[in-house]
């Protein structure tokens, strides 16, 4: 029974976990490579949750929302970045910061003029619906499965596309010598659009999968974009590799502490001051985590070369 | 001479800057303070379309004074809040603060509006303190004391004889005020006990927990977009057909068109409900369907309707001279307007003393139509507050 609930949650964790990378990789790209603050990265996993559920809507068929939220999302956070965002990567970051918070108040009154300010219906295909039995009692919901799936695929694909490819390379070199790369005549500002529009487009990706199981409605970004700068902070600004580790441990620390915190204090102190202890411990845990690595690793864990 | 006309044209200048006060005296200002961005801005829109419905049944005017209203969002945060209602007493002048969803923020600003000698109409928020040691007389409520609900959804449940409740609220204020009302009237045992972070998105790894511990039922307290994420989830666990669920303040008009089916069956207890049988609340629940499109209110939009009525009360007791708060408080007591939960009375902490019934949420009227919460019982009738006897104010 205790391994069954231990494994579970460990599962959760891992969602949890996945769930943020995707959000994280794209900040940490855009904070790496631009030296941009983006608050706005929630407005556009908001953008992803509304675009796909409502093509679901529309089209009642999961499958082709799924790429047309994709792609919508791309298209905003590319037209976001050519309108707004170019202008910003040579002011420093208060700047950045005050403008980006800008467009999160600005996406937020559009979704809430187009949908209302309302949260939406968003609901799952009936084929990802139900459990699927894993090992032995451990029951788990298959949706939760896909989003692991998918998120780990897509971590893969970012190794290889960062690691292998032309871009990547550009990619790379762009976090480590901006100057260096437009010397060479590499266009950066093209890369840069293209960046920032992948980076859009994984936000996108974790809002169309947190569509169904979460709350569709105006300022749902904001919930977690908190959670997701504490990942790159703790994975190093500019990594994927930190993002992935950043997401998996905050994922963890944060399910696993929610879950056995306060059983495990109720053994150590009385059983009433676990409770009071133990909820508000568990809420800090990750920030307590992001202090001690900040401390011993001022860069975060895989900090990008400089 | 023309150092007489000079004279005479400075005495006209002076007498109508001095006449600007006793005329801008004529006007009402209110406050309306509530959360109207981020996730739980739903709860300020509704709040919001019925005060201007409110507005729209006296005619724009206010106990017969022409009335401004001036709206301050809180954004859920009681530092907020407070800086909210400061601008709106120095700055605009009010003479009520009125609103305010959370408790928390509830806390931190009805003893500096009070404090200052405006009048506080709460209109969701109930916090115990208060009711209890805290109660000012320029403080009223419109809607209830926090424990009052759960209480009775737990004197439901006790009845019922239902066993292993397992308990779930947010961590803040009014959660706790929640569990412990809940825990007043329901004597069975407690499987378990969990405060989860207030706004938390994802509620997986405490399910997991609460199926781990098999209770027989499960009593919750997730308001706003805390219930829509929490109803999704329970029903994607697949824990609603394993452990009925029973709540408060979390099936609501607001939550049930984003979850639908999820909330088919759902039981709440409440004080109101869009079908209570009343002049006033059948013209409140009609002219908001047609002024906003189809829409059915919720709870918090017919208190915050009846706050601007019991403003509306007071102003006209005292003859519109909105210096004579004692007049005032003393016609507000009578709780003397139409309120679209009936009549009801004042306890003299200035929390209503009012009927408490269970609600479901049935099938719509037609197959495609979202579920409509619907009077099913009378829990309490005339219920009080478990906090008066703390309240040293006396009338």
């Amino acid at each position: 029974m205790d391994f069954i609930l231990i494994a579970e949650q460990t599962l959760n964790g891992l969602q949890l976990g996945v769930m943020l990378f995707l959000l994280a990789a794209g900040l940490t790209l855009v904070f790496g490579i631009m030296n941009m603050v983006n608050l706005a990265h929630g407005a556009l996993y908001m953008v992803g949750a509304y675009l796909t559920t409502w093509f679901y809507q529309q089209t009642g068929s999961f499958l082709l929302a799924v790429p047309l939220g994709l792609a919508g999302t791309l298209a905003v956070g590319i037209v976001t970045e050519v309108v707004a965002l170019r202008t910003l990567y040579e002011r420093d970051h208060l700047d950045q910061v005050l403008a980006t918070f800008g467009l999160i108040l600005f996406f937020n009154e559009l979704i809430a003029i187009l949908w209302g300010r309302a949260a939406i219906y968003s609901s799952m295909p009936p084929y990802l619906q139900g459990h699927v039995q894993l090992v032995g009692e451990l029951r788990y919901p298959l949706y939760r499965l896909v989003i692991i799936g998918v998120g780990l695929a897509v971590a893969l694909l970012l190794w290889w596309v960062v690691a292998r490819t032309r871009l990547g390379m550009l990619i790379r070199a762009g976090a480590s010598n901006r100057a260096m790369v437009a010397a060479l005549g590499i266009n950066i500002r093209l890369l840069y659009t293209i960046v920032f529009g992948c980076g859009a487009a994984l936000a996108g990706l974790a809002g169309l999968l947190a569509a169904p199981i979460f709350s569709v409605q105006p300022g749902m970004g904001e919930l977690i974009l908190i959670q997701v700068f504490v990942v790159i902070v703790i994975g190093g600004i500019g990594s994927i590799r930190g993002a992935l580790a950043g997401a998996l441990i905050v994922g963890m620390v944060d399910t696993l502490g929610r879950a056995f915190l306060k059983p495990m204090l109720s053994t150590v102190i009385s059983p009433s001051a676990a409770d009071t202890a133990g909820p508000a411990l568990a809420s800090m845990l990750i920030y307590l985590l992001m202090a001690a690595i900040l401390a011993f690793r001022p860069s975060g864990l895989f900090p990008s070369a400089r | 001479m023309k150092y007489k006309t000079g004279n005479l044209l400075a005495g006209i200048v002076a007498a109508a800057l001095l006449s600007m006060p006793a005329l801008a005296q004529q006007k009402l200002k209110i406050g309306f303070i509530s959360t109207f961005s981020g996730p739980q801005g739903v709860i300020g829109a509704d709040m919001r379309n019925s005060v201007e419905l409110a507005l729209d049944h006296l005619n724009r005017r206010v106990g017969g004074l022409e009335t401004e209203i001036i709206y301050g969002d809180d954004q859920f945060k009681p530092d907020v809040g407070v800086q909210v209602a400061d601008e709106m007493m120095k700055k605009h002048q009010v003479n009520f603060v009125s609103g305010i969803i959370w408790s928390n923020v509830m806390l931190a600003v009805a003893p500096r509006v009070t404090g200052a000698g405006t009048f506080m109409i709460g209109t969701n928020a109930g916090p115990h303190q208060l009711a209890g040691a805290g109660c000012h007389e320029m403080f009223f409520t419109t809607s209830w004391q926090n424990d009052q609900t759960p209480e009775a959804m737990g004197k439901y449940m006790q009845d019922k004889g239902i066993q292993d409740v397992y308990l779930m609220a947010p961590n803040y204020a009014a959660g706790k005020d929640m569990l412990t009302g809940f825990k007043r009237y329901f004597k069975g045992r407690i499987a378990g006990e969990v405060y989860t972070t207030v706004n938390q998105p994802d509620y997986q790894a405490e399910l997991a927990q609460l199926r781990s511990k098999n209770p027989k039922a499960v009593f919750v307290f997730y308001p706003g977009g805390m219930g829509i994420q929490f109803l999704k989830q329970y029903s994607e666990a697949g824990l609603r057909g394993q452990f009925p669920l029973y709540s408060v303040y979390t099936v609501d008009e607001l939550s049930i068109p984003a979850v639908k089916h999820a909330a088919l069956g759902q039981l709440e207890t409440r004080y109101w409900s869009q079908d209570l049988k009343n002049d006033a609340n059948q013209k409140f629940v009609g002219d908001y369907r047609k002024k906003y499109g189809g829409k059915t209110p919720s709870f918090y939009g017919a208190q915050s309707y009846d706050g601007m009525l019991l403003i509306d009360s007071a102003v006209r007791a005292v003859k519109g001279n909105l210096a004579d708060k004692k007049g005032m408080i003393a016609a507000m007591r009578k709780a003397d307007y139409k309120s679209t939960r009936g009549k009801y009375t004042y306890g003299h902490n200035h929390f209503p003393i009012e009927n408490f019934y269970l609600l479901k949420a049935v099938a719509g009227p037609t197959p495609t139509a979202d579920p409509v919460m619907e009077i099913q019982a009378t829990v309490f009738k005339d219920h009080k507050d478990a906090y008066g006897a703390a309240c040293k104010m006396k009338w």
